[in-house]
């Protein structure tokens, strides 16, 4: 082999190895991207089955279910419009309880229940998710508007 | 009186500082030299009285001054006076003000520390830093001056935040600043060259003590962080890739490459214009963290600020210091070439590589956590990317940089050849690779693929570094001297191995579970057996908590007793989890009390985390090895090689 198609061989190995990299990079890119429903969006069917997404909401008071002595917990999210119920098995956040806004990262089931793997309330008592805060307004122009 | 005092002294630096930014400047360009030695008075000047008005405002915390809105929404009388000190820093206003406050501190060691340089180059790095100082103390008094009057003054403060009142959080965030602030001196250094036209060896000789005091002070910044999520967040994980994360950690990847491209600049005088555009970039991103941190375009777990209009001054004040760096940048760095070359094989080809993979490690991230931010603003739909990305892609370019950092630490400059790099190596590199296979066997049990290569990695970095003193003493034929700055280097490489070996190990073999557990009951969670005795409440300075009694046992033998709470602050109100947490070199044992469940039963967290201590040791090793490298005597010996190296200009200035 001459020294030039060393070069070569070099160069096409290089991009080869920065393709396979670029590839998986984006892919799992593509795949960690999370997308943000409201719970009205999530009830009218447009939130994927089985993906993972973002919810988020008002946790709807007095819709806070356990079963005594355990940790399996369920709970409503409202935008005031549409209501979407999650179960998470784990500790809830220090700032979640009732008519807080909070964010819950997980999949849709068959059922149309939100099974969290994670539930994220902020460390402010006045903080509202911005998605949450967007949601809101939306579906109260949309109520004025009707 | 005292909090006016402080708005008056901050008001007397906005000044100074222009007079800092516009003299040394237009006087170098000028010729003028009373107009440049005015740069030294005036970083004296502004320094006095940014400490005068940071004094102030932390003795308007010290007095409980609730007139004050700042202090009335960030404090309280319950509050210890140590929280009351580190408040001050504690919200929006006040860490501006300790950004500039740390900006002067670095400011004025430069100017007590450029006897070495020449006047010329030192009075526009002074009046680079004074350009900055002027654009954050202007941002400061226009949009967040922590001064601001209460009228009526409010009976108590609201109170600190409740999680930062831990030691750990009290000294983070000015470490965490020093370090980007310091970036602020290498920036400095930059645009000067550029403005002289001239970037040679001593001038990289200069740059790079900065550069690594700054780096250093960043890396423990970022790693204290890092130990205070870990244990006062209640989650147990030690890295979130939480936008404000990676704000810290962008410019240590370009700061990291920073300090490699210095080191092929000042050996080889090679890399020049990569080292200034690197110098331009740690910079930006620090600028950036600060922007994105506290203009509340995310709203994260550590944003607390939210204001838009903050937002756009400092967006104005990002484009506009990037945008004339990199302008002046492509007028200027064509002046700069260098002509000398190197081998295909040779130091320079490892530090270049080295170079490129922590700068798509960079933007790995930086795409990660500003594609969000876009979407939204162009109105493309609310997304976020999933920590999985982060750690997925991010190991793509770090793998490769880990395996060649041992090959690149026993390369030589110049030219060399591969077959006698790893003849030179074959020793650690056979030990990395049975160790590493053989090692997580035997103590942790079968490991992935993945962590067998990351074990490896991580050895082979220790054993590669540790090899460098050790070919020094097996080689009799010539005296091989290590300098400090070698050690430096080899010490700061082990850290990177320990680190990679923490979060391996931890990130492999942790055991998490979350459990309801009744009182009385016990549970047995990785070999260890922990036992639920009581619950009791307790009451703090400011704050009531329920305390969880929890004894930990192994083969029947009880080995300590965990006390986890659950804390509720009187004036927030806010509920906050503090962790039991045995923490030992070889595995913490980590316990959080959760919600009460009813029946007697509470819900518990347990984790078990081997060598996690060992990630935040590692940082600290690779700050330590920084610091050695910096002590190293060339570094304090310029004059008489700078008259040699550097020419005409530098001789003036060695002269006057």
């Amino acid at each position: 082999m001459t020294a030039r198609q060393q070069r070569m061989l070099i160069v096409i190995l290089v991009l080869v190895g920065v393709g396979i990299a670029t590839t998986f990079g984006l892919r799992a890119f593509q795949e960690n991207l999370l997308y943000y429903y409201s719970p009205s969006a999530v009830q009218a069917g447009e939130a994927p089955v089985g993906r993972k997404f973002r919810v988020g909401g008002l946790v709807v008071p007095g819709t806070v279910k356990r079963t005594e002595g355990e940790i399996d917990v369920s709970f409503d999210l409202t935008d005031n419009s549409a209501l979407v119920t999650v179960q998470f098995a784990g500790i809830l956040p220090d700032l979640f309880r009732e008519g807080q806004g909070i964010i819950a990262h997980g999949k849709l089931d068959q059922q149309g229940v939100f099974v969290a793997e994670e539930v994220l309330a902020k460390h402010d008592e006045n903080y509202m998710p911005p998605e949450v805060a967007e949601s809101l307004k939306q579906t109260h122009a949309g109520g004025t508007s009707k | 009186m005292i909090p006016e005092l402080g708005q008056f002294a901050l008001i007397i630096a906005l000044c100074l500082s222009l007079v800092q930014a516009f003299f040394p400047l237009a006087g170098a360009w000028t010729g003028n030299r009373t107009w440049v030695r005015l740069a030294w008075p005036a970083v004296s000047g502004q320094t006095v009285f940014v400490f005068l008005s940071f004094a102030c405002l932390m003795w308007s915390f010290i007095q409980n001054d609730f007139s004050v809105l700042y202090v009335a929404s960030n404090s309280n009388s319950a509050l210890p006076v140590i929280y009351r000190i580190s408040a001050t820093w504690g919200a929006h206003e006040g860490s501006m003000l300790l950004w500039i406050v740390i900006l002067a501190a670095w400011s004025v060691a430069v100017a007590a520390l450029s006897k070495n340089l020449p006047e010329l180059f030192a009075a526009r790095v002074l009046g680079v830093l004074g350009l900055i100082s002027f654009g954050f103390l202007l941002f400061t008094l226009e949009t967040s001056n922590p001064f601001e009057r209460l009228i009526p003054a409010a009976i108590d403060g609201r109170d600190l935040n409740p999680l930062l009142q831990d030691p750990g959080l009290a000294i983070h965030p000015p470490m965490l600043y020093v370090g980007y602030v310091g970036f602020a001196v290498a920036f400095a250094f930059a645009i000067a060259a550029m403005l002289e036209g001239k970037m040679d060896a001593a001038w990289a000789r200069w740059a790079r003590p900065w550069t690594t005091v700054a780096w250093c002070f960043l890396t423990v910044g970022i790693a204290l962080g890092s130990w205070w999520a870990y244990y006062e967040l209640g989650w147990g994980g030690w890295w979130f890739w939480d936008p404000v994360e990676n704000a810290s950690f962008m410019p240590w990847l370009a700061g990291t490459a920073l300090i490699h491209s210095l080191a092929v600049t000042e050996k080889r005088g090679l890399f020049k214009s990569w080292t200034l555009l690197l110098a331009i970039t740690a910079f930006s991103l620090s600028l950036l963290g600060t922007f994105l941190v506290r203009s509340g375009v995310l709203v994260s777990v550590h944003a607390f600020a939210t204001d838009p209009e903050r937002g756009r001054f400092i967006l104005a004040f990002l484009v506009t210091v990037i945008g004339s760096a990199l302008a002046l940048y492509a007028w200027r760095a064509p002046l700069l070439k260098s002509d000398e070359g190197f081998g295909k094989v040779s130091r320079e080809t490892f530090l270049l590589a080295n170079n490129v993979l922590l700068v798509i490690a960079m933007l790995v991230v930086l795409l990660g956590t500003l594609f969000p931010l876009f979407m939204d603003a162009i109105g493309g739909g609310k997304y976020s990317v999933g920590p999985q990305y982060f750690a997925a892609v991010f190991v793509i370019p770090t793998i490769p940089l880990v395996l060649l950092l041992g090959l690149g630490m026993h390369s030589i400059w110049r030219r060399d050849n591969l077959s006698r790099i790893s003849k030179r190596l074959r020793v650690p590199m056979v030990i990395a690779v049975v160790l590493g296979i053989i090692l997580p066997w035997m103590i942790y049990g079968t490991p992935s693929i993945m962590t067998v290569v990351a074990i490896i990695a991580a050895l082979w970095v220790i054993g590669s570094s540790l090899f460098v003193p050790v070919i020094g003493l097996l080689d009799k034929t010539q005296k091989v001297r290590i300098t400090r700055s070698q050690w430096g280097m080899i010490l700061a490489h082990i850290g990177v191995g320990v680190f990679i070996l923490g979060v391996t190990v931890t990130e492999a073999y942790s055991v998490h579970r979350d459990q309801a557990l009744r009182l009385g009951d016990s549970v047995d969670v990785a070999g260890y057996t922990v036992t639920f005795e009581s619950v009791k409440p307790v009451s703090g300075p400011n704050y009531q908590a329920t305390q969880a009694t929890m004894e930990v046992s192994r083969d029947g033998k009880s080995l300590m007793t965990l006390h986890p709470e659950k804390r509720t602050y009187r004036v927030q109100r806010n509920p906050m989890t503090e962790a039991g947490i045995d923490a030992r070199l070889h595995r913490d044992l980590y316990l959080a009390l959760g919600d009460p469940l009813g029946n007697d039963s509470w819900s518990v967290r347990f984790q078990y985390k081997p060598l996690v201590r060992f990630i935040w040791l590692g940082c600290i090793i690779m700050a330590l090895g920084g610091l050695i490298a910096v002590s190293d005597k060339r570094y304090r010996v310029v004059v008489t090689k700078t008259v040699k190296e550097g020419g005409r200009e530098a001789l003036a200035g060695g002269k006057g």
